[in-house]
């Protein structure tokens, strides 16, 4: 890792992520209290107020993607989430190796961070695919059950708001994995906290 | 000889038999000639002219939707005064009383699995009966000549939703209707459900019998029309595994599908999503072990990285 600070994080792209952090957490809490809804569960959220913050969330975050994809359009950051097909299973192996063993073995990581390339592979990959593939299905999902009279009433002899709803709740499911998996690798730094500061102050 | 007796005697049976289809299907003839239509003429003999007058909405006929109902083989004077088969109709033939279901129905053996019994107890019960007793009749609801058990016949869910909501509506959305029955100001159904969220799809999709009657478990629709006060106001009442719906609107046709597929979810699942109400058992499972899965790979991880610090 390199010893000199990097700006890794302009001020935009802090706003955006931690925006998206809160919301997406009240919507994944709000959203597990609706689809477990038990009036009986302390746990939960109340299914009233669930709806209402889902809708408000939902929306807000909605609007926040786009800043997102504005600024990956308008700046240099868009450049962090392409790559290249050729060796990127590859790529993935050698980063998984190191999580796995290097890291233990106290070995330098394979890819280190810099300026060009502020997330190794397997971050490229996965926040790639979380954010040009699961955040456009779960937001255009959202929206449609927001507005359920534009969805199809059925669908290979299934309820079409049924197939919406169940595309909304897994993809929900598995960004809800990669949120607790993304908390966890990034207390993989120099300290524990080190990469949660980089966020907040811009400098890894 | 014998052939062609025979083949006489097929004749005479195969005419009789239409005669007596014929006979079956004009049984109402006299009467729908005028009370399927809009307008009907007459012969007024003192004058010798043929005069033509429009029918009254409320004594109008569907036709088609009689053939199809659950009565649609009686004959008119079946039900009516054979005395209306005269024209002009006596003035005080208005005056007749009309059959309640029970009439007809009660303690017969072959409709008990109708309960007609409990469900006329469970309608003195109800507030429409207790605000109006001399007004509010069975057919209030339940217009004879077009009346169809739809939950039973209905292949759609979203079918039996319309048509019984559409009961309700023929007074709650016409004035006419609804003063017949009450002195009270007309309620505005759009305004008092104001408070519920994406009305127009639970106006599509339930009933408005699940939040205003009293759930009954003998019967498959209760009868026990409750006050305002007394409908249901939680969502949770539905939105909860233990959904409401399930012991009302999807309660027969989840027995029904229970014994076809014996999958206990299997209306709700296929026809309707209802949020906190449908559940997957083995989506809950894998869903579950994958984030079990996760948790113990963190874990694992961490231990690793506790060990290897050191």
């Amino acid at each position: 890792m390199a010893n000199e600070k990097l700006y890794l994080y302009p001020l935009w792209i802090r706003i955006w992520h931690w925006l998206n952090a809160v919301l997406f957490i009240v919507l994944l809490l709000t959203g597990i209290s609706m689809q477990y809804s038990n009036p009986e569960n302390p746990l939960l959220i109340s299914f009233e107020l669930s709806v209402q913050l889902h809708n408000i969330c939902g929306i807000a975050l909605s609007i926040n993607y786009l800043l997102f994809i504005f600024g990956n359009l308008f700046t240099s950051n868009g450049k962090q989430y392409k790559m290249k097909t050729k060796g990127l299973f590859k790529r993935l192996y050698d980063q998984s190796v190191f999580y796995l063993f290097g890291m233990f073995k106290k070995q330098a990581p394979p890819f280190p961070i810099s300026l060009e390339n502020k997330f190794n592979p397997l971050q490229r990959f996965i926040y790639s695919t979380a954010m040009y593939i699961g955040f456009p299905i779960i937001i255009a999902s959202g929206i449609a059950m927001l507005f359920p009279e534009i969805i199809i009433p059925q669908l290979f002899g299934v309820s079409g708001l049924l197939v919406t709803a169940l595309l909304h709740v897994v993809i929900g499911f598995i960004l809800s994995l990669f949120l607790f998996i993304h908390i966890y690798v990034c207390t993989i730094g120099s300290s524990i906290i080190s990469n949660f500061k980089s966020m907040l102050t811009g400098w890894h | 000889m014998k052939l062609s007796k025979l083949i006489l005697g097929c004749i005479c049976l195969l005419l009789s038999f239409s005669l007596y289809a014929q006979k079956e299907t004009n049984k109402n003839h006299s009467c729908l000639k005028c009370h399927a239509h809009r307008t009907y003429k007459y012969m007024n003999e003192d004058f010798g002219m043929e005069i033509k007058e429009s029918m009254c909405s409320n004594r109008m006929i569907d036709t088609l939707a009689y053939q199809q109902s659950n009565h649609g083989m009686f004959k008119c004077t079946d039900c009516h005064s054979p005395e209306y088969e005269t024209f002009p109709h006596a003035g005080n033939l208005r005056m007749e009383l009309m059959y309640a279901c029970n009439d007809c129905h009660a303690g017969d053996p072959e409709y008990a699995k109708f309960h007609f019994e409990a469900i006329e107890e469970a309608f003195y019960e109800s507030m429409h009966y207790n605000r109006s007793p001399d007004a509010f009749t069975c057919w209030s609801c339940h217009n004879p000549h077009t009346y169809k058990t739809q939950a039973r016949i209905g292949e759609k869910i979203s079918e039996t939703v319309s048509y019984d909501n559409n009961i309700c509506l023929s007074c709650h959305a016409d004035v006419s209707k609804y003063e017949l029955l009450t002195e009270r100001e007309n309620i505005n159904i759009l305004k008092s459900h104001e408070w519920l969220p994406n009305q127009e799809l639970h106006f599509k999709n339930v009933r408005c019998i699940e939040c205003h009657t009293q759930l009954s478990d003998s019967l498959l629709v209760s009868h026990v029309v409750m006050s305002k006060d007394s409908a249901i106001r939680e969502c949770t009442s539905c939105h909860s595994a233990n959904s409401h719906l399930m012991a009302s609107l999807y309660r027969y046709k989840s027995l029904e599908s229970r014994k076809g597929s014996g999958f206990l979810n299997a209306v709700i699942i296929n026809e309707s999503y209802v949020i906190g109400a449908n559940r997957n058992k083995y989506l809950n499972i894998l869903s579950v072990v994958i984030f079990g899965l996760v948790l113990i790979g963190i874990f694992t991880h961490t231990i690793f990285r506790i060990f290897k610090s050191k």
